[in-house]
């Protein structure tokens, strides 16, 4: 485990601020409970899942739910895309410093540099979900990484690409709307890809955690990242 | 509608979360009826099918119970019989044991709903080398990936949707090692995987079902 129960209570301040400052969005987003609202769900489709035609039906039977059920479900949702934005900041953050460090050469580096720019493509659609839902988006945490040697970091990487998956999946069933759950869905199973990727090249499993992935709760997962916060 | 196409181009099924409802959840029985009476007779069964059930987590639960065998057979059986070698043989048996372990808890998961879990079908796969049964697998396991995510947000337990997304990562983990292995992209979505309906799936692995 990463850690003990008992060593959650301390967490970082910045998280927990974000986390109150979503709490207040959550309100607000409460009060502007409207059409505008509901439309913003059809916005988010079209958001994660790039300009495809059939995104206009997605968007416009979103449109149509009744709209008190979709602000107050919303407001969760808010919540938990906040949590993975600041997760995909910190990858985003850390092979943007593991590309820069030139530590990796040859089909690796090019892995490596593919990661992260889809850690970033993660962190754009995130944000917009969040802003189209009604709510602020999470500010970069601005993680820091040890980086000193190639084999390090791809350790790090492993520890870091299975604990996003755990994140994702501990939060799949708490999702209200089917598609924001697409969209964590989408990305959740790339992450796994990448922690499988990062696996082969340590020398570890692809699957450690057997055949049933574990999932990871977010005082868990944040005081796990803890280390990385500036 | 999607068709076989959509396989080559997922991008076209990426957003229709809304065009897969329960009540068209018609996977079982459309395999049953191609598979006994060719695909000519699949129209006809469907309907009845539609009729006679909303659909629900049993049927997708059921859905995923078939994939699993054939996923189960495909390296158990298929790839024992081919004698593969080094990393194709390594995977080949712990890829094997963990889609008979997701065959086992889905089984359990269907009779704990009430269900009745589908029988296993008889399975045929054209892979004759290491080098095309690894081409298979690829196949296999990011439609595996992509039915998983197409269907759990239908889910209405939220205990299932937790366990079908414990399996589905793990399927993404197989896509991903396999898809190394043959010097393909382990993200072939890239940053967000497609997910596919089940029209979709079906028109995947129905020439893979004898019966």
């Amino acid at each position: 485990m990463l850690n003990s129960p008992d060593e959650e209570a301390p967490q970082p301040a910045g998280i927990v601020e974000r986390l109150v400052r979503d709490d207040v969005d959550r309100k607000r987003f409460l009060k502007m409970a409207g059409s505008a609202g509901a439309a913003s769900f059809g916005a988010f489709v079209l958001a994660a899942c790039g300009s495809s035609s059939s995104s206009s039906k997605s968007a416009s039977t979103a449109a149509a739910t009744p709209t008190s059920t979709t602000a107050s479900s919303a407001t969760g949702d808010i919540g938990i895309l906040n949590y993975a934005l600041t997760l995909e900041y910190l990858e985003t953050e850390f092979y943007s410093k593991v590309v820069s460090a030139g530590l990796f050469k040859g089909k690796v580096g090019s892995l490596i540099k593919t990661f992260g720019a889809q850690e970033a493509s993660h962190v754009a659609a995130l944000k917009a979900a969040v802003t189209k839902l009604g709510g602020m988006p999470a500010a970069d945490p601005m993680g820091k990484f040890p980086i000193t040697s190639a084999t390090q970091v791809a350790e790090l990487a492993y520890t870091v690409e299975n604990l996003g998956a755990s994140a994702y999946l501990g939060q799949a069933a708490k999702i209200q709307s089917p598609e924001v759950l697409a969209s964590a869905l989408a990305i959740h199973s790339v992450e796994a890809r990448h922690a499988a990727t990062l696996g082969t090249l340590v020398k570890k499993s692809v699957t450690p955690q057997g055949a049933f992935a574990t999932p990871a709760d977010m005082s868990t997962v944040l005081a796990a990242v803890k280390p990385f916060l500036s | 509608m999607t068709t076989d196409q959509d396989i080559a181009s997922p991008e076209l099924a990426a957003c229709e979360v809304h065009g897969m409802t329960r009540s068209s959840f018609i996977l079982r029985g459309a395999l049953a009826a191609g598979a006994f009476y060719g695909t000519a007779s699949v129209a006809p069964f469907v309907s009845q099918a539609l009729a006679e059930t909303g659909g629900g987590d049993v049927e997708i639960l059921n859905f995923a119970l078939t994939l699993e065998y054939l996923e189960a057979d495909f390296y158990n059986v298929k790839g024992k019989s081919l004698g593969l070698s080094g990393e194709a043989k390594k995977y080949a048996k712990e890829f094997g044991a963990e889609e008979a372990a997701h065959v086992s808890a889905l089984s359990a998961a269907i009779k704990q709903l009430g269900g009745k879990p589908v029988a296993k079908p008889t399975f045929v796969f054209p892979a004759t080398s290491e080098k095309s049964f690894l081409a298979l697998a690829s196949v296999l396991e990011n439609t595996g990936v992509g039915a998983y995510n197409g269907a759990a947000p239908s889910l209405q337990s939220k205990q299932v949707l937790a366990s079908a997304g414990s399996i589905v990562q793990i399927e993404a983990r197989h896509a991903a090692a396999i898809d190394l292995l043959i010097g393909k992209s382990p993200t072939p979505n890239e940053g967000f995987d497609k997910p596919l309906t089940q029209a979709t799936v079906l028109g995947a692995v129905k020439p893979l079902i004898k019966a």
